[in-house]
């Protein structure tokens, strides 16, 4: 059988909870189309429910996650990268179906594969940076470490499909945390193929959870759930900022709000997106003072 | 129960004298003395005695502008342009001042307060002091603190302090605001006003420029006009998680930066191996410091299973020996509680507790016969569901629960909204370092309890609020980065 004549699979576009890539318990899906207006893929709208598998997910695998090594957090980074690397061509060609030129596209994808790359370097580093052992005038040790906010809900913005959700992503998971991400709405497919780039990774199912839906839907349940310590998104109009960071009062959520302007340039990628995401922790012992004072040991 | 041995101590009670406690205190607007726009003034009362110290100044709206405005002017007109090492310079001048005043704040904080003059002298007072020595070194160093970044002041900031630590959560507060170039418009709470007010003389003695620090005094409302103010930078706050929730929530969608240092219900975790004695003495003052007014108080004790019987008793003989009354006295241990209010509230938690089928024991000391006063106390047979293991009581009441692992413990001391605190007692140090890193709060006393610094930050994860006071990392909620 001749190529042309051939009939194409097409792929079905899930969304990614727990290591798993089930459809939305809600059973709905709505329609991503291509600059003509033509249908090219139905992805799942994701409820409610949805967002609690997903916080859910990610809280269980908080512990194990925020407990591995620095070392080890960036070589998962790294083989992120590595694997989306050869997945380049078929994220290319997704971002092309939405619209997107050829050089656009692959600019895109090449920024993404070099900010995965720059938070791996950092995943063992930022914590010597921002850590301080502190001189207290008593007979204490005493030092400060940070340490992962927990569960973190991002929200990818509506522009850069696939580097929109490394960004928050990236710093996100370098430092420990585990996260949701709600994926860009009118071009969720870079994302999708991104989870599958993910689970082939060595990231372990939870770390991360991509959901495809309408942002006005999801982003209050996201913003209100309240075993999600934290939520990022970028500058942009359509989300409402106000109701969002008032929803979160109602928990002490931590609200955070990148400059979308960044997002391609240098200060996009930076230790001190990490540590939005961290808690400082300060420890005290006491120091045994009984010996050692007097002589010239 | 076995014969108590009775103590007593003659009274050594510290002279009122040195309070030099003024009649009536004004607002301290834009380095002058000012009088309120509403002409009314509230009461300042000695918890342990029930008298009226002083009447204090109730700001309003227009009072609360007025001082905004002064801070803005002062910003824009002054401490924006003097250089940073001039800057620092003005707050150690602040800090030796109170060190010489320290008698004078040590007495006004007891009597207004209720706290043992035993704390006020060694704990608040020096510890304020030496918070505005530190911070003064900052000023002219911050390219340092933030590697690879600018940092400029954010503008006029505005603060809100709580009745528990007065003198030293203004310090914290002020302290580092200056530093980083930033005005002040500082409330304390309407309790306790006047060593905040003292501080205020301190600043004008100072000479520091007329606006950089202005004090206004009220209730909660005061506050509330403060934190909705349109020309205030940055919002820092210690007190209920209640109250910082509903500013958090005033404050969504402006550009203000916030601040929250709030409740707490510390876990302390005692181990079997733990030196049994030492951890007493540690629970002791994790949870009677104060008389338990503290955000980080130790108020929620876990103990092995294997040695509760014999801690549970330790610690009830320990509490017999406390000395509850005259908060002037040097020997007192535990002072007056701070408000009519905060009595009644932990009153009510007591109720709840029994009524929640905790065992309650509490200690047979006298108390005086007018002021404000609750024996030290403690709960067994806790459960973690219940209301007294789960809410903030902020009064000298312990509640005890048991556990028989690690895992365990791990997971029951993190199961609160809360993080602020926590304390681990054991001889093991790869089980602190463990146990210390899994509990979620922001500061873990290892074989220790209730221990402050000037150099370490504190501040709380999950509704304990977020950002950090003390310490290099004490900066960052005063700055922006560019």
């Amino acid at each position: 059988m001749s190529e042309q004549s051939r009939l194409e699979i097409w792929k079905t576009y899930k969304i990614y909870i727990g290591g798993q890539f089930p459809r939305t318990e809600s059973g709905r899906s709505y329609a991503v189309k291509n600059a003509a207006g033509k249908t090219i893929a139905n992805v799942c709208q994701s409820s409610r429910k949805d967002v609690r598998d997903a916080v859910s997910a990610a809280r269980a695998a908080w512990g194990g996650w925020s407990n591995r090594s620095g070392f080890n957090r960036g070589q998962i980074l790294y083989r992120i990268a590595e694997m989306l690397e050869g997945r380049k061509k078929q994220i290319k060609d997704e971002l092309i179906a939405q619209g997107y030129t050829s050089a656009v596209a692959t600019r895109e994808i090449n920024l993404s594969i070099d900010r995965l790359i720059y938070y791996a370097g950092w995943c063992d580093k930022y914590q010597s940076l921002f850590s301080s052992v502190n001189p207290v005038a008593s007979a204490h040790y005493n030092f400060s470490v940070p340490e992962p906010m927990g569960v973190v809900g991002l929200l990818a913005p509506q522009k850069a499909p696939l580097l929109g959700v490394i960004s928050l992503m990236a710093p996100c998971i370098a430092g420990g945390n585990t996260c949701l991400i709600l994926a860009n709405q009118e071009q969720p497919l870079a994302a999708v193929s991104f989870a599958e780039v993910l689970n082939s990774s060595d990231v372990p199912g939870g770390v991360v959870n991509i959901l495809t839906g309408y942002q006005e839907e999801l982003t209050d349940w996201i913003c209100a759930h309240l075993d999600v310590n934290a939520v990022v998104c970028y500058e942009q109009g359509e989300l409402d900022w106000q109701k969002m960071q008032e929803k979160g009062a109602s928990h002490v959520k931590r609200m955070f709000r990148w400059p979308a302007t960044q997002l391609y340039a240098q200060g996009g990628q930076s230790p001190y997106l990490i540590m939005d995401l961290q808690e400082i922790k300060t420890t005290w012992h006491p120091v045994q003072t009984i010996a050692g004072s007097g002589g010239a040991y | 129960m076995a014969k108590k041995k009775k103590w007593d101590y003659s009274p050594a009670p510290e002279s009122k004298q040195p309070a030099a406690i003024s009649r009536r205190y004004e607002l301290f607007i834009n380095g002058k003395w000012q009088q309120p726009t509403s002409g009314s003034y509230f009461s300042s009362i000695n918890p342990a005695t029930e008298e009226k110290l002083s009447e204090i100044a109730a700001a309003n709206e227009a009072d609360v502008n007025k001082a905004v405005q002064s801070a803005r002017l002062a910003y824009e007109k002054y401490w924006k342009k003097i250089t940073p090492a001039e800057r620092g310079k003005y707050i150690f001048r602040i800090a030796r001042i109170m060190q010489e005043r320290a008698r004078e704040l040590a007495v006004t904080e007891t009597m207004d307060g209720g706290k043992p003059i035993r704390e006020s002298r060694d704990f608040d007072i020096p510890t304020a002091a030496n918070h505005f020595f530190y911070y003064a070194g900052w000023a002219d160093k911050l390219d340092f603190a933030f590697p690879n970044k600018k940092a400029s002041a954010l503008g006029v900031a505005g603060q809100i302090t709580p009745w528990n630590f007065p003198l030293l959560m203004a310090a914290w507060k002020i302290a580092p605001a200056l530093a980083t170039g930033n005005t002040v418009v500082l409330k304390p709470a309407e309790t306790t006003s006047l060593t905040t007010l003292k501080l205020a003389e301190i600043i004008q003695e100072a000479d520091l420029p007329p606006g950089v620090v202005n004090i206004i005094t009220g209730a909660g409302q005061t506050g509330a006009l403060l934190t909705k103010h349109m020309d205030i930078n940055k919002i820092a706050f210690t007190g209920s998680t209640e109250v910082g929730k509903i500013i958090q929530r005033t404050l969504a969608g402006s550009q203000k930066k916030l601040t929250l240092e709030l409740g707490g219900k510390g876990a302390n975790i005692i181990f079997e191996d733990a030196p049994i004695d030492q951890a007493v003495e540690g629970v002791i003052n994790g949870i009677f410091f104060n008389q338990g007014h503290v955000c980080c108080a130790g108020s929620r004790l876990y103990v092995q299973e294997s040695i509760a019987k014999i801690f549970i008793k330790k610690l009830k003989d320990r509490i017999g020996t406390l000395l509850v009354g005259d908060p002037l006295d040097k020997n007192t241990d535990i002072g007056a509680i701070n408000s009519a209010q905060q009595l009644k509230t932990i009153q009510s938690y007591i109720k709840i507790g029994k009524a929640e089928g905790a065992s309650f024991y509490e200690s047979d000391c006298a108390l005086p016969k007018k002021g404000y006063f609750c024996r030290p106390s403690l709960f067994t047979n806790v459960a973690q569901s219940n209301r007294i293991a789960q809410e903030e009581i902020f009064g000298p009441v312990l509640c005890i629960l048991t556990f028989r692992t690690d895992d365990e413990v791990i997971e029951k001391a993190n199961n609160s909204p809360y993080g602020l605190s926590a304390g681990v007692w054991t001889d093991k140090g790869s089980r602190i370092f463990n146990i210390s890193k899994r509990i979620r709060a922001g500061v873990i006393w290892a074989n220790s309890y209730n221990l402050f610094d000037p150099t370490s930050p504190f501040g709380g994860y999950k509704e304990s609020g977020f950002g950090r006071e003390g310490g290099l990392q004490g900066l960052q909620p005063y700055v922006q980065l560019s």
